[in-house]
C-alpha cells in the first residue's frame, strides 16, 4: 500500500491549489491595501488596518459564519452571485477561495505594508526628481525595494491557507475534490477513529509547515551588503 | 530669473519667502539648520507643496494659484544630502534611471550626456558596482552624476557635503568647482558651511527663521555689516581675480584683483587662470602707515567705509574699500578708537593670510 491513499493525495492537491490561488489573489488585492496603509495620513488608516487584522484574533468559525450568511441564498453576496448566474458560493471551491482570501489577508498585507514603510519617502522622492511618474516610481522603486516583504508575505499567506480549518468547515463542508482539504480530511479520519491514516497525513502537514517556516527564517536577501 | 514666493505654516515652522534669484551661476541658500533653506529648495523641486506659492523659472510657471507642475515634470536635477541611490540598481543603472526618462521628455535639449557626467565626476571605474560597495564620497559623486545625467535646466543641491567627513569633502569639492566652471546650468546650493559658500557661490541668499535676510552678489552680501548673521570666525569676503604671475623661487602666486595684487601660496594654478581668494576679517589689520619690517606680504591702501558691531563687545567690524571692492577687518574697539577710524579715512590694511580657493 502506498504511503498516502488516493483520497489523501486528492485532498493535498486541492489544498495546494486553494493556497496557490488564494496567494495569487492576495498579491493583487493586498498590495494596493498595503501601499495605501503605508502612505496615507487619512483618519481611515486605523479602522482599515484593524479590519485587515481582524482574522488574526477572530475565531475562524465567526468569520466562516458571517461569510456563510453573506454568501448564502439570503445574503447580499449570494443574491448578487445568483443574479449574475454564478450560483451560490458556499460549499464550492471558489467559496473557499473567498473565505481564504479574507482569512489570510493580514498575512499578506502586514509584511508588505512594513516593507513599504521601511523604504521611506526618500527613494521615491529621488525617483520623482529623476522624471519617474507616481506609477513608474511604484513599479521601479517601491516594488523592487519591498521585494523581501513580498516573498515573506507570499510564503506566510500560502502556509496560513494550507493550515486553514475552521473557515473551511463553516463554508466548505466536506466534498471530495471540491472542498475537502487536507485539514478536513484529517478531521474525518479522527472522527472515524482511523488514527493510522490521520498520523500519516498529519506528519505530511507537519513536515511541510516546518519546511516552509525554515525557508522563511533562513531566507535573507542581500545579507551583509546593506 | 527664478521667481519664488512661498508661504508655509507648519507647527513650529513657518516659511515666508518672496525672492528673485538669478538663473545663472551658483546661488547659495545659506543659513543655520531650521532657517528654511532646505524647505525652500524642496518647494522649488515640487517635493513640498506650499499652500500659497508662486514659482516661475525663466518664464515657465511651475506653481501658482491654479497651476502645479509635479516634480517629475520639472526639468530639474536634485542632489540630496544623503546620496539616496537606488540600492537595487548598479551605479550605471542609477545613472540611466533618470537619463532614460528625461530623454523621452525633452530629447532635443539633452545637452548633457551620460558620458560627460561620468567623466566630470570621475566615476567611470565604479559603473558596475552596487551602491552598497561604494564609499560615502563615491556615492555622493554618483548622486551628482545621476542628477546631471537628466540634463537639468536647474540643478538643486541640498547640502551635498554635509553628511561627509573632512577628507570626503576635500575629495568632492574639486568636482563641485568643476561643475561651477564647466556648466552653464544654474545651481541652487543649500549650505550652512561658510567655506563651501565662499568657494562655490556667485550669489548669496541668507535665510533665518524661514525668511530671507539678505540676498545679492556674493562679495557684496558677505561684506554687509548690518546682517545679523554671525559668521563668527568665518566672517570675511571673497574676491575674484586671476593669476598674474608665478614666483617659482618662493612658491608664490601673484593674483591680480581690484587694481592691485595679492601674493598667495602657489596652489599649482596656471598663470591666467581665474582665481578666487578669501580674506577673513580676523586676518586683516589696519594701520595709518604702510608698515615695513613686517612678515606680512600683503599690504594695501584702503578707505574706511563703515564700522559695525561684532558679536563680542570688545570687537568691531570695519568695512573698507580696496579700489571699489569691499574688505572687512575685525579689530578691537580700543584699536579703532586709538586709530580714530571713521568713514572716508584712508588707511593701510595688512592681510595676514589670503586663501586661494
Amino acid at each position: 500500500m502506498p504511503f498516502l491513499s488516493a483520497t489523501d493525495l486528492e485532498a493535498i492537491a486541492l489544498t495546494l491549489r486553494l493556497a496557490a490561488v488564494t496567494t495569487l489573489i492576495l498579491y493583487v488585492v493586498g498590495t494596493p491595501i498595503a501601499w495605501w496603509l503605508s502612505r496615507t495620513r487619512s483618519r481611515w488608516k486605523g479602522p482599515v488596518g484593524a479590519v485587515v487584522a481582524l482574522p488574526l484574533v477572530l475565531p475562524p468559525s465567526v468569520l466562516g459564519f458571517y461569510l456563510l450568511v453573506t454568501m448564502g441564498p439570503n445574503g447580499p453576496v449570494g443574491w448578487l452571485t445568483q443574479t449574475l448566474g454564478i450560483g451560490l458560493l458556499p460549499f464550492t471551491f471558489w467559496g473557499l477561495v473567498v473565505g481564504s482570501v479574507f482569512y489570510s489577508l493580514p498575512f499578506m498585507v502586514q509584511p508588505v505594508q512594513n516593507a513599504f514603510e521601511a523604504i521611506g519617502e526618500r527613494p521615491l522622492e529621488a525617483a520623482a526628481t529623476l522624471r519617474a511618474s507616481p506609477l513608474d516610481r511604484f513599479f521601479t522603486v517601491a516594488l523592487p525595494l519591498a521585494l523581501p516583504g513580498f516573498v515573506t508575505a507570499g510564503i506566510l499567506s500560502f502556509a496560513h491557507t494550507v493550515g486553514e480549518f475552521g473557515v473551511v468547515l463553516m463554508i466548505g463542508g466536506n466534498i471530495p475534490g471540491e472542498t475537502r482539504v487536507a485539514s478536513v480530511q484529517i478531521y474525518d479520519y479522527v472522527e472515524a477513529l482511523e488514527y493510522a491514516d490521520a498520523h500519516r497525513l498529519s506528519a505530511v502537514l507537519l513536515v511541510f509547515s516546518f519546511l516552509v517556516l525554515l525557508m522563511l527564517y533562513a531566507w535573507r536577501p542581500d545579507r551583509g551588503t546593506r | 530669473m527664478i521667481y519664488a514666493s512661498f508661504k508655509i505654516q507648519w507647527p513650529g515652522f513657518a516659511l515666508d519667502v518672496d525672492e528673485r534669484i538669478p538663473a545663472r551661476g551658483v546661488t547659495a541658500l545659506f543659513g543655520h539648520s531650521g532657517s528654511g533653506k532646505t524647505t525652500l529648495l524642496r518647494c522649488i523641486a515640487g517635493l513640498e507643496q506650499a499652500a500659497k506659492g508662486r514659482l516661475s523659472v525663466n518664464g515657465d510657471v511651475w506653481q501658482d494659484a491654479d497651476a502645479w507642475v509635479p516634480t517629475h515634470r520639472r526639468p530639474i536635477g536634485y542632489v540630496f544630502q544623503e546620496p539616496s541611490l537606488f540600492p537595487h540598481l548598479t551605479v550605471l543603472g542609477n545613472l540611466r534611471y533618470g537619463q532614460k526618462r528625461s530623454r523621452q521628455a525633452d530629447a532635443k535639449s539633452a545637452k548633457f550626456s551620460l558620458e560627460h557626467a561620468i567623466e566630470l565626476l570621475g566615476i567611470g571605474h565604479l559603473l558596475k558596482r552596487k551602491p552598497a560597495a561604494l564609499s560615502g564620497g563615491e556615492r555622493q559623486r554618483v548622486g551628482m552624476a545621476r542628477a546631471l545625467a537628466v540634463s537639468p535646466k536647474l540643478l538643486l543641491m541640498d547640502e551635498p557635503l554635509a553628511a561627509l567627513d573632512m577628507a570626503r569633502k576635500q575629495e568632492i569639492l574639486p568636482y563641485l568647482e568643476r561643475l561651477h566652471d564647466d556648466l552653464e546650468i544654474p545651481v541652487l546650493y543649500v549650505s550652512h558651511a561658510p567655506d563651501e559658500v565662499a568657494r562655490l557661490a556667485d550669489h548669496l541668499v541668507v535665510m533665518e527663521g524661514g525668511r530671507v535676510l539678505a540676498s545679492g552678489p556674493l562679495n557684496n552680501t558677505l561684506a554687509r555689516l548690518d546682517l545679523p548673521i554671525r559668521l563668527g570666525e568665518d566672517a570675511g569676503v571673497v574676491l575674484d581675480g586671476h593669476v598674474a604671475e608665478r614666483d617659482a623661487r618662493w612658491h608664490l602666486l601673484r593674483v591680480a584683483c581690484c587694481n592691485t595684487s595679492l601674493w598667495v601660496r602657489d596652489s599649482g594654478a596656471a598663470v591666467g587662470d581665474h582665481a578666487r581668494i578669501r580674506i577673513l576679517a580676523r586676518d586683516v589689520s589696519i594701520a595709518h602707515e604702510p608698515k615695513t619690517g613686517t612678515s606680512i606680504l600683503n599690504t594695501l591702501p584702503a578707505r574706511v567705509t563703515s564700522l559695525g558691531d561684532d558679536a563680542h563687545p570688545a570687537l568691531t567690524l570695519v568695512k573698507l574699500a580696496v579700489d571699489d571692492k569691499p574688505v572687512i577687518a575685525r579689530v578691537t574697539r580700543r584699536s579703532a578708537e586709538q586709530l580714530g577710524l571713521a568713514p572716508g579715512q584712508q588707511v593701510w590694511i595688512q592681510i595676514k593670510a589670503v586663501a586661494l580657493l
